[in-house]
C-alpha cells in the first residue's frame, strides 16, 4: 500500500482511562498469547463444572448486558449462563419489544444503556461494525456476538477449543470448512482464528457462495467436495437462507446444493471428526447420519462454548494479561 | 447562460509578489497582479515570493450535492457555495437528487430563484434525466435547458434502461446539454457497500464490483458511438472503467470523464477501520485501480477532478457500516488533499492537478474557462503551499462534516478566493 492509500487509519477505540479498555470485537483484537490465555482459562474452568456447585464468585457484583438484535438461541443462553455462573448481574435486550422497534438508533440505545454502568455489553447484531459503535458510544467491555456477516469471536474461540480438546493440538491441523462462506461471519472469525495459531484452512463450496479475494486470508479454496478428505475436521456452516435475498440465486437450488456439497458418511473418511456451529438444516448442508454420529462434536461444542465464553467475560473483567483479578483455582 | 448568482459589483484589490501558473495560458512566474472592477488589468514581474504563494485559475466543480431542495439541514445553496469558496471554487454545479427532484421547470425555477439571492459563487443546476430519476420518462428537456438547466443527469442511480438511454442522448441534442452519467449495473452491484475484493471477502460487507461500474460505461459508449453524441461519465474508480473511456475515446466517440479527489488518494483497505467516513457511492477500490485514475489523469483520459461534494447528517453516519448513508463531503479539501498526497509524493504534477480542476471541467460543460491574463475577469485561487492546517469537525463553512480526512493535516491552504471578479473568500 502507497502512502497516500494508507493516508488516515483513525483508532476506531479510544479511551481516556489511564488503561485501555479491552474488547473483542474480532479475531483482529487477539494474538496468539491471547488465544492461548483464553484456552487456558476456559481449561480450568471446564474443571469447576464438574463440581455439584457450578458457580464461581469471581464477577460478583458486575453487571453484564447482553443486547441482542437478530435472533438466536445457542449464543445468548449461553452468555447470559456464562455470566451467571460467574455471579454477575445480568440483563437481556432484544430488538423486538425495544426502543429499536420505535426507531431509536444504535447509538443512542448504547447511551442509554451506558448510564447503568455496566462492565461489559455483549451484542449481537445484523450490521457490520454494530459492536465498534457501542465501544466508541460507552465505556464498558464489548463483546462481539455476532455482527452480519462480519465476525463472531466466541464462536471462532470455542471452536479451536473444542478442536484441541478432540485432537490434541491446533498447530498443523488441517480444517476443511464446507459451504456457505460469503455469509458466514462464523468462517471469517475461524479463517483468521486457525492461521493465527497455525492451522490449515481449506474453503470447500459453490463458487457462487465463496467470496471473491478471501484465499488473501490465508486459506486454501476448492469448489470440489472431494477435498474435504484430506482434512482433520470438516467444520460445516449453514445453509443461510434468510440472508438470501430474493432473486439472488446463488444456487440453483437447496436439493442440488444437498447433492454437490452435502457433508454425507460416504464423503467423510475415517478419523476425522465434523462440526457445526449450527443452527443445522438436517438433509441440506449435513446428512443426519452424520449429524447424529460419533465423528459430530456439534453438542460437544454447544457445551464448550459456556465455558468459552465464560473465559472470555472472565479475562475482560479479572484476568486479562496482567492476571490481577480474583484467581479461579481459589474460587 | 447556465450559472447564477447575486449580480454584484466586481471588487479591486492587488495581489503583491505571487507565484502566477496558469496551465491554460502557459504563463508560470512571480508577478503583482492587479484587479479593477473585477476585471485583471496588469500583470508586472516581481521578485520571488518570499512565502509559497501561489495564485492560480479558480477551481470549478462539476459535481457536487447542494441538498436543496429538501435537506436543508444538511446543506444549502449559501453553506454549500460558501464551503465551494473557501476550496478555491468559483463555480460549481449542483446535482439534482434531491427531494423533490430536479425534474421539472418548477423546481429548477426556484433553484435559480435561490441561488440568484444567496449563492457566494456562480452555482449551476443540472436537471434530472428522467422524471423523478426512475428511469421511466424523460424529462422536459427541451424546457429546462431554456430555462438553464448545465446539463442532465440521474446521479446517485445509473439510468438501466438501454433503451430510454438511447432516447435521452438523442433527445438532449434538440437540448443542446451535456448527459452526465452515474454508472452502476444494479443487478451486479446490487445491495454493494463496498469494493468486492479481499477486503470485502474479509470484512463480510457485501461487495459492488468494478465490473458492474466498467459494463455500463461500455454499454452507454457504445450507444454514443451509434449515435455519435457526446458523453460524460461521472466519478470513474476502476481500471477497467479508464480502459473502456480510453478506448471508446481512441475510437472517436466524445466522451469525458471525471474522477474524485478521495478515489484518487484512497483505497478500499481504508474501510478495514469500518469508518462511515470511507463508504460511499461507487466504492473505494484497489490500489491498482487507483493507480489506473492517476495514470487516466495524467494522459488526458479524465478530464475533470470533481469533488462529489456529498453532505450527510451526522446521525446518517454515526451507525453501523451498513446502515450508514453513502458519501462524503470534499469542497473545502479538494485541493488540500490532493497537493499533501498526491502532488507532494510526485505521484501528480501541480500544472496538471491545476488544470483538471479548473480548466477541464470548465471546458467539459461549455462554462467560462477561468484564465490568468490582463482584460480576463478574475477567477482566482491564492493559495499558500507551506501553510499546514488541520482539518476538525468545526471548521468547515459547509453545513455538515462527514469528510474522510478529519483529524488530518493538510498542506495547502487557500488564502483568497476570487469568484467572477469578487472576493468570496478570505483566511
Amino acid at each position: 500500500m502507497t502512502e497516500a492509500a494508507s493516508v488516515r487509519l483513525p483508532v476506531v477505540r479510544q479511551d481516556d482511562d489511564a488503561r485501555p479498555r479491552r474488547h473483542l470485537l474480532g479475531i483482529s483484537d487477539l494474538d496468539r498469547d491471547d488465544i492461548e490465555r483464553l484456552l487456558g482459562t476456559a481449561a480450568t474452568i471446564s474443571r469447576s463444572l464438574d463440581r455439584e456447585v457450578k458457580k464461581l464468585p469471581v464477577l460478583r457484583g458486575r453487571l453484564i448486558i447482553n443486547v441482542f438484535y437478530e435472533s438466536s438461541t445457542r449464543t445468548l443462553s449461553s452468555f447470559d449462563l456464562a455470566a451467571k455462573r460467574l455471579s454477575a448481574d445480568t440483563m437481556a435486550v432484544r430488538s423486538s419489544g425495544s426502543s429499536a422497534d420505535k426507531g431509536e438508533s444504535l447509538k443512542d440505545t448504547a447511551l442509554t444503556l451506558a448510564e447503568y454502568d455496566p462492565d461489559v455489553i455483549v451484542i449481537r447484531h445484523p450490521h457490520i461494525g454494530a459492536p465498534d459503535l457501542v465501544a466508541r458510544a460507552t465505556r464498558a467491555h464489548v463483546v462481539n456476538a455476532g455482527d452480519g456477516k462480519h465476525q463472531h469471536p466466541t464462536q471462532a474461540l470455542l471452536d479451536l477449543y473444542t478442536m484441541r480438546e478432540a485432537l490434541g493440538r491446533l498447530e498443523g491441523l488441517h480444517v476443511a470448512i464446507v459451504g456457505d462462506v460469503l455469509h458466514s461471519r462464523v468462517a471469517r472469525s475461524l479463517i483468521e482464528a486457525l492461521t493465527l495459531v497455525g492451522a490449515r484452512t481449506t474453503l470447500v463450496g459453490p463458487p457462487t457462495l465463496i467470496p471473491r479475494g478471501i484465499e488473501q486470508m490465508g486459506c486454501e479454496v476448492s469448489t470440489a467436495i472431494g477435498d474435504i478428505e484430506a482434512a482433520d475436521v470438516v467444520y460445516v456452516l449453514r445453509m443461510q437462507q434468510e440472508r438470501m435475498s430474493a432473486g439472488a440465486a446463488y444456487v440453483p437450488s437447496l436439493r442440488e446444493y444437498a447433492a454437490e456439497w452435502g457433508v454425507t458418511p460416504g464423503r467423510l473418511r475415517p478419523g476425522q471428526i465434523v462440526m457445526h456451529p449450527g443452527p443445522m438444516n438436517r438433509g441440506v448442508e449435513i446428512d443426519p447420519r452424520v449429524a447424529d454420529s460419533d465423528v459430530s462434536l456439534i453438542s460437544t461444542q454447544v457445551r464448550f462454548g459456556l465455558v468459552v465464553r465464560m473465559a472470555v467475560l472472565y479475562d475482560l473483567l479479572a484476568g486479562g494479561p496482567t492476571g490481577d483479578g480474583l484467581p479461579l483455582e481459589v474460587a | 447562460m447556465t450559472l447564477f448568482w447575486p449580480d454584484r459589483p466586481g471588487d479591486s484589490l492587488a495581489i503583491r509578489s505571487a507565484r502566477v501558473l496558469d496551465p491554460a495560458t502557459g504563463i508560470d512566474g512571480a508577478f503583482d497582479v492587479t484587479i479593477e472592477d473585477g476585471v485583471i488589468t496588469s500583470l508586472v514581474a516581481a521578485a520571488e515570493p518570499a512565502h509559497g504563494l501561489l495564485l492560480a485559475p479558480a477551481f470549478v466543480d462539476p459535481h457536487v450535492h447542494l441538498r436543496v431542495p429538501g435537506r436543508e439541514d444538511e446543506e444549502t445553496i449559501a453553506t454549500g457555495t460558501a464551503a465551494a469558496a473557501a476550496g478555491g471554487y468559483c463555480a460549481i454545479l449542483a446535482m439534482p437528487n434531491t427531494d423533490p427532484v430536479v425534474d421539472s421547470a418548477a423546481v429548477l425555477g426556484a433553484l435559480i430563484e435561490l441561488a440568484r439571492e444567496d449563492a457566494v459563487i456562480p452555482t449551476g443546476f443540472m436537471a434530472s434525466i428522467s422524471k423523478g430519476q426512475r428511469g421511466e420518462e424523460l424529462t422536459e428537456m427541451v424546457e429546462l435547458a431554456r430555462l438553464g438547466a448545465a446539463g442532465f443527469t440521474d446521479d446517485g442511480f445509473p439510468v438501466v434502461s438501454a433503451g430510454l438511454m438511447q432516447r435521452a442522448l438523442q433527445y438532449s441534442a434538440v437540448a443542446g446539454r451535456l448527459l452526465t452519467l452515474h454508472e452502476e449495473e444494479p443487478t451486479l452491484s446490487r445491495d454493494g457497500q463496498m469494493n468486492e475484493g479481499p477486503v470485502s471477502a474479509a470484512l463480510g460487507l457485501a461487495g459492488w464490483p468494478s465490473v458492474a461500474e466498467s459494463v455500463m460505461i461500455e454499454r452507454d459508449c457504445s450507444i454514443a458511438a451509434y449515435l455519435q453524441r457526446p458523453l460524460h461519465i461521472m466519478h470513474l474508480t476502476a481500471r477497467e472503467s479508464v480502459s473502456a473511456v480510453r478506448a471508446a475515446q481512441a475510437r472517436g466517440v466524445a466522451v469525458t470523464a471525471e474522477v474524485s479527489p478521495h478515489h484518487l488518494c484512497l483505497t478500499d483497505e481504508t474501510v478495514r477501520t469500518l469508518d462511515t467516513n470511507y463508504k460511499m457511492n461507487p466504492p473505494l477500490r484497489s490500489e491498482d485501480d487507483r493507480q489506473a485514475l492517476i495514470e487516466g489523469l495524467r494522459d488526458g483520459t479524465i478530464a475533470c477532478i470533481a469533488t462529489d461534494h456529498a453532505p450527510h447528517a451526522r446521525h446518517e453516519k454515526e451507525t453501523p457500516f451498513e446502515e450508514a448513508a453513502f458519501g462524503v463531503t470534499g469542497l473545502e479539501t479538494s485541493f488540500a488533499a490532493i497537493y499533501t498526497f498526491l502532488v507532494e509524493t510526485g505521484e501528480l504534477d501541480l500544472d496538471l492537478v491545476l488544470e483538471r480542476m479548473s480548466t477541464g471541467p470548465a471546458r467539459v460543460f461549455g462554462l467560462p474557462v477561468p484564465r490568468i491574463a490582463v482584460g480576463e475577469r478574475a477567477n482566482l485561487a491564492l493559495i499558500d503551499l507551506d501553510a499546514d492546517w488541520r482539518v476538525t469537525e468545526d471548521g468547515f463553512r459547509s453545513r455538515s462534516a462527514n469528510s474522510w480526512l478529519l483529524g488530518e493535516t493538510l498542506h495547502g491552504a487557500i488564502v483568497k478566493t476570487i469568484a467572477n471578479g469578487r472576493v468570496v473568500h478570505a483566511a
